[in-house]
C-alpha cells in the first residue's frame, strides 16, 4: 500500500532532523493559523496562487529563494562548524552519513533553489517591464514554471523528515549513486524533485525566449534593447538547449534505478564517466544561465546610478552572445583528471581561458561606464563594485584551475571549492541582490532602507572573504572538499577563521531581513510616487510602482536605446493618451493544481508506491486536458475603465 | 507573403520581427512551440549521444545485427512518414476550414501512427521475450530508451490527436483550435526528423 515507505523513514533516533523539523513545522502551522485566522486565503488564493501575472510570479519566484537561502546557509554553517571542531581527536557533532547529506543538499538547494529561483524571478519580473509590454508570451505556462519549481523544492525539505537526502554530493556522480551503493530513497529524493522543477526551468526558458524575441513594445529593435533582456535573453537560450541534457541524464540514472538498466552501472558494459560527461554538458552552461542574467543587471545599475549610457553596449551584447556558444565547450575542464588524453585536455583548457575573454570585455565595459560618472553610492551599486573586485579574483583563480597540470593538482581540493564559490557569491548573489534592492521599489512602491542595505553589503563582502579565502590556502595545503573530520591540526587556525567568516554571513542575512522589516514598518515615508527613483533609463520605470496589472496603459514607442532616458530628455509632457481596450490573461489554478499532483506523484515515485504515482500522473494529465479545451483565457479591460483606473492612478488633470 | 517579401520590408514593419510591436498570437504560440521543439530535439540528442557510447558495449548479448529485422523497419518508417504526409494534408484542409476533409485525414493519420507503433511494440516484445531486454546490457538499456522515447512520443502524439479531433468536432475550426493544430502538425513532423536519425545511427549502422 505504501510501497517502500515506513515508520523507519522518520529519523527517531536523530535528534537534530526532528528538531528542525519542529521548529519548522511549528512556523508553517503559525503561518497558516495566521493566514486562517485573518481570513487572508480568499485574498491569497485570487491574487497570489492563482495568479498568472508576470510580477506576482516573479516575487513569488523571489520569495521562495529567500526562504530556502536560508535552508542552505543552515547546511552551510553546519558543514563550517563541523570542520571547525573535527579536528585531530575531536569527532564534531555531524556524524558522517548526516555530514554527507548536507553538503548535498547544500549544493542541491543553493543552485536550484536559491540561485535559479532568484534569476528566473527577476527576469519574470523585469524584463516584460522592459520590453514596454504587458505580459510574458504565455501567462499560464509561466504561473506552471513557477508552482513546478515550488514543488521541487517542497520535495526536497520533505526528504528532512521523512527518509534521507542523497549522500552523493550535489552532482549525484554513479555508480554511487546507483543503486548498488546508494539503495534507499536519498538518491531518488534528489533526482524527482530536480527533474520535476527542471521542467519548470524549461519552460521558463521557453517562454522568455518567446517573449523577448516575438513581443516587444514598437519601435524597440534588437539593438534599442536593454541589456538586461539581452542577458535574459542569452540565459534562456541556454535553459532551452542545457536543461533537456540534464533530464535526459537523469532519465536514464533513474531507469538504471527503477529498472535495472546498466546505463552508469559498473557491469554489463555501462559507463560511468558518462555521466558525467552529461551532467556538466548541462552543468557548465548552468553556470552562465546564472550569471549573464547578473551581468545584465550590474549593467543596468552602473549606467543608472552613473547617469551615463552604458559603455560600448555593442560589445557588451557581443560577449554574452559570445560566452552563450563557448559555455558549451569547456564542459570536461570539470574533470581533467578523467584520463582524456593530453591534447583533448589542452583543448579544453584553451577554450576555457578564451571564456574568460568576453567577461574581460564586460568588465572594462563597467569600468568604463563609471569613468567619469557621477556615481551615487547606493546599495546596488555596492554589491556591483564589490561583484568587480571579487569577481575578478574568482575569474583569475579559474583560468589557475583551467590549467589542466594545475588542476591534477588542486583538483577536488578546497581550492575549487573557494573559487566556484567565490564566482557564484561574488557573482551571481552579488548580482541578485543588487537587482533586489535595485527592483524593489518597483515592485512595491516603496524604497528599502539604505543603511541597513549598506550594512548587509559589507557583511557580505566581509564575510565571503573571510569564509573562502582561507579555503584557498587550505586547498593549496592539500585539504580535500567533503572533509567530515580533519586529522592534520595544522589545518585549526584557518578554519576557525573562515567559521568567523560564515558567521558574518549570517549576519548579512540578518541585515537582510531588518533591512526588510525596517521598510516595510516605515513605507510611508519611504513612497516612490513618482515611478522612477533612481532616475533610471530604461521603460520600467516610465510605469508607476508598482506597476498597474497592465503594465502600460499604452504601449510606449521606443525610438533609441535607454528609450526612457530619452523620453525625458525630451521632456515628452505627460499629455492623457487615448486609451484602447485591451486584453489581459485570466487568472488560473491550472498551474496550483498541476503542482499539487506533481507533489504527490514525485513523492509516490520516490517511494515506490505505484498506484498514487499513476493517479497523480492521470490527475495532471486531466488538468493539462481541461485546459487545453479552455477557450475563455482572456478578460477585456474596455478603453473607458481604463481610463477610469488611469486617472485614478495618475491624478491626470489634478494639481499636483 | 514569401519570406523574401517579409525581408525587403522595413523592419518596423512586421509585427514580432525588429521594431513592429508584438507579433500575432498565432506566431507566438507556433515560435514558443518550436523552441519546445528544439528543446525536444536537444533531450534525444543526449539519448543519441548515450547510445552512440553504448552500442558497441553487448556485455556478450545479442548485437544489433542479431536482433535488427530491417524488413520491419522499412514499413515502419513507411507508415511514420505516410502519417506526416497525411498530416500535412490534413493541416491543408484545416486551413481551408474543410472539416470534414481534415477529420478523413486526421484518422488515417492515427491509423498509421497506431500502425508504426504496433509494429515497434511487437518487435520490443519479440525482443524481451528472447532474453534481449533493456536490463541485459549497456547496449540494449540505451538502444530500448532511445526508440522507446520517441515510441512514446509517437503514444503521446496520437493521444493529441485523438483530443484535437474532438476539439474539431465539438468546436469547429475555430482560430484557437487551428493553432493548436499547427502546434500539432510540427510536432508529428518533428518526430519524423527524430526517426530518420534514428533509423540511420540505430537500424542502417547497426544491422550489417
Amino acid at each position: 500500500m505504501l510501497g517502500n515507505l515506513t515508520w523507519a523513514a522518520i529519523p527517531f533516533n536523530q535528534p537534530l532532523p526532528l528538531y528542525a523539523m519542529g521548529v519548522v513545522g511549528i512556523i508553517i502551522l503559525a503561518v497558516l493559523g495566521i493566514i486562517t485566522k485573518k481570513g487572508w486565503w480568499p485574498y491569497l488564493w485570487r491574487e497570489w496562487l492563482t495568479s498568472v501575472d508576470h510580477k506576482r510570479i516573479g516575487v513569488m519566484y523571489l520569495i521562495l529563494a529567500l526562504v530556502m537561502l536560508l535552508r542552505g546557509y543552515t547546511d552551510a554553517i553546519m558543514m563550517r562548524s563541523q570542520q571547525a571542531i573535527a579536528i585531530g581527536g575531536a569527532q564534531g557533532y555531524l556524524p558522517p552519513d548526516h555530514y554527507n547529506q548536507i553538503f548535498s543538499s547544500h549544493g542541491t538547494i543553493m543552485i536550484f533553489f536559491v540561485a535559479m529561483p532568484f534569476v528566473i524571478g527577476l527576469m519574470n519580473f523585469v524584463v516584460p517591464l522592459q520590453l514596454g509590454v504587458r505580459d510574458v508570451a504565455f501567462p499560464v505556462l509561466n504561473s506552471v514554471s513557477f508552482w513546478l519549481s515550488a514543488s521541487g523544492a517542497l520535495l526536497i525539505n520533505v526528504s528532512l523528515v521523512i527518509g534521507n537526502f542523497a549522500r552523493t554530493g550535489w552532482m549525484g556522480y554513479p555508480p554511487l549513486s546507483g543503486l548498488a551503493f546508494s539503495p534507499d530513497a536519498g538518491v531518488d529524493y534528489y533526482l524527482w524533485l530536480l527533474q520535476i522543477s527542471g521542467i519548470g526551468t524549461l519552460f521558463a526558458g521557453i517562454n522568455m525566449v518567446t517573449t523577448i524575441l516575438k513581443l516587444r513594445a514598437p519601435g524597440m529593435t534588437y539593438f534599442r534593447m536593454p541589456v538586461f533582456c539581452w542577458s535574459a535573453l542569452t540565459s534562456s537560450i541556454l535553459i532551452i538547449v542545457a536543461f533537456p541534457i540534464l533530464t535526459a541524464t537523469f532519465a536514464m540514472l533513474l531507469l538504471d534505478r527503477y529498472l535495472g538498466m546498466h546505463f552508469f552501472t559498473n557491469d554489463a558494459g555501462g559507463n560511468v564517466m558518462m555521466y558525467v560527461n552529461l551532467f556538466w554538458a548541462w552543468g557548465h552552461p548552468e553556470v552562465y544561465i546564472l550569471i549573464l542574467p547578473a551581468f545584465g543587471i550590474f549593467s543596468e545599475v552602473i549606467a543608472t546610478f552613473s547617469g551615463k549610457p552604458l559603455f560600448s553596449y555593442r560589445s557588451m551584447i557581443l560577449a554574452l552572445l559570445a560566452i552563450c556558444v563557448l559555455s558549451f565547450m569547456v564542459w570536461l575542464h570539470h574533470f581533467f583528471t578523467m584520463g582524456a588524453s593530453a591534447n583533448v585536455n589542452a583543448f579544453f583548457g584553451i577554450m576555457s581561458m578564451i571564456i574568460g575573454v568576453p567577461t574581460g570585455v564586460k568588465v572594462f565595459n563597467w569600468l568604463f561606464t563609471m569613468f567619469q560618472g557621477r556615481i551615487v553610492f547606493t546599495t546596488p551599486v555596492l554589491f556591483s563594485i564589490g561583484f568587480m573586485v571579487t569577481f575578478v579574483i574568482g575569474g583569475m583563480t579559474g583560468i589557475l584551475l583551467a590549467v589542466p597540470p594545475v588542476d591534477f593538482v588542486l583538483h577536488n581540493s578546497v581550492f575549487l571549492v573557494a573559487h566556484f564559490h567565490n564566482v557564484i557569491i561574488g557573482g551571481v548573489l552579488f548580482g541578485v541582490l543588487a537587482g533586489y534592492n535595485y527592483w524593489f521599489p518597483k515592485a512595491f512602491g516603496f524604497i528599502l532602507d539604505e543603511r541597513w542595505g549598506k550594512a548587509s553589503f559589507w557583511c557580505w563582502l566581509i564575510g565571503f572573504y573571510l569564509a573562502f579565502t582561507p579555503l584557498y590556502a587550505l586547498g593549496l595545503m592539500g585539504m580535500t572538499r567533503r572533509l567530515q573530520h580533519i586529522a592534520d591540526p595544522n589545518w585549526r587556525p584557518l578554519l576557525l577563521v573562515a567559521e568567523l567568516g560564515a558567521i558574518i554571513v549570517f549576519l548579512a542575512i540578518v541585515c537582510m531581513m531588518v533591512q526588510l522589516y525596517v521598510s516595510i514598518r516605515t513605507r510611508e515615508s519611504r513612497r516612490d510616487l513618482t515611478g522612477d527613483p533612481w532616475n533610471g533609463r530604461t521603460l520600467e520605470w516610465a510605469t508607476s510602482s508598482p506597476p498597474p496589472a497592465y503594465n502600460f496603459a499604452v504601449m510606449p514607442r521606443v525610438e533609441t536605446i535607454d528609450a526612457f532616458w530619452e523620453m525625458k530628455q525630451r521632456r515628452l509632457a505627460a499629455v492623457e493618451p487615448a486609451y484602447e481596450t485591451i486584453e489581459m490573461p485570466r487568472n488560473s489554478a491550472t498551474a496550483f493544481v498541476i503542482a499539487f499532483f506533481a507533489v504527490a506523484t514525485g513523492f509516490a515515485l520516490i517511494w515506490h508506491i505505484w498506484w498514487m504515482a499513476i493517479l497523480g500522473l492521470l490527475a495532471i494529465f486531466v488538468t493539462v486536458l481541461v485546459f487545453g479545451w479552455s477557450e475563455n483565457r482572456e478578460r477585456e479591460i474596455p478603453a473607458n475603465e481604463m481610463a477610469r483606473m488611469e486617472r485614478a492612478r495618475l491624478h491626470f488633470g489634478r494639481p499636483a | 507573403m514569401t519570406i523574401a517579401t517579409i525581408d525587403a520590408l522595413s523592419p518596423e514593419l512586421v509585427p514580432g520581427r525588429g521594431g513592429g510591436g508584438p507579433a500575432p498570437t498565432r506566431t507566438v504560440v507556433a515560435y514558443g512551440f518550436w523552441l519546445f521543439i528544439i528543446s525536444d530535439i536537444t533531450m534525444f540528442s543526449a539519448l543519441f549521444a548515450a547510445y552512440a557510447v553504448l552500442s558497441g558495449r553487448t556485455a556478450d548479448g545479442p548485437t544489433g545485427s542479431e536482433l535488427f529485422n530491417l524488413r520491419h523497419v522499412f514499413i515502419e518508417t513507411m507508415c511514420l512518414l505516410l502519417s506526416s504526409y497525411t498530416c500535412g494534408l490534413g493541416a491543408l484542409s484545416a486551413e481551408r476550414r474543410q472539416r470534414d476533409r481534415y477529420l478523413v485525414f486526421a484518422v488515417l493519420t492515427f491509423v498509421l501512427g497506431a500502425a508504426f507503433l504496433y509494429i515497434e511494440v511487437s518487435e520490443f516484445a519479440g525482443m524481451v521475450s528472447r532474453g534481449a531486454g533493456p536490463s541485459r546490457s549497456a547496449f540494449l538499456s540505451a538502444f530500448f530508451t532511445l526508440v522507446g522515447m520517441h515510441g512514446a512520443h509517437v503514444t503521446a502524439g496520437l493521444i493529441w490527436l485523438t483530443y484535437m479531433m474532438a476539439q474539431v468536432v465539438a468546436k469547429g475550426l475555430r482560430p484557437r483550435v487551428l493553432q493548436r493544430l499547427l502546434c500539432f502538425s510540427l510536432f508529428w513532423h518533428a518526430l519524423d526528423i527524430i526517426w530518420i536519425g534514428v533509423i540511420t545511427v540505430v537500424y542502417l549502422m547497426g544491422a550489417p
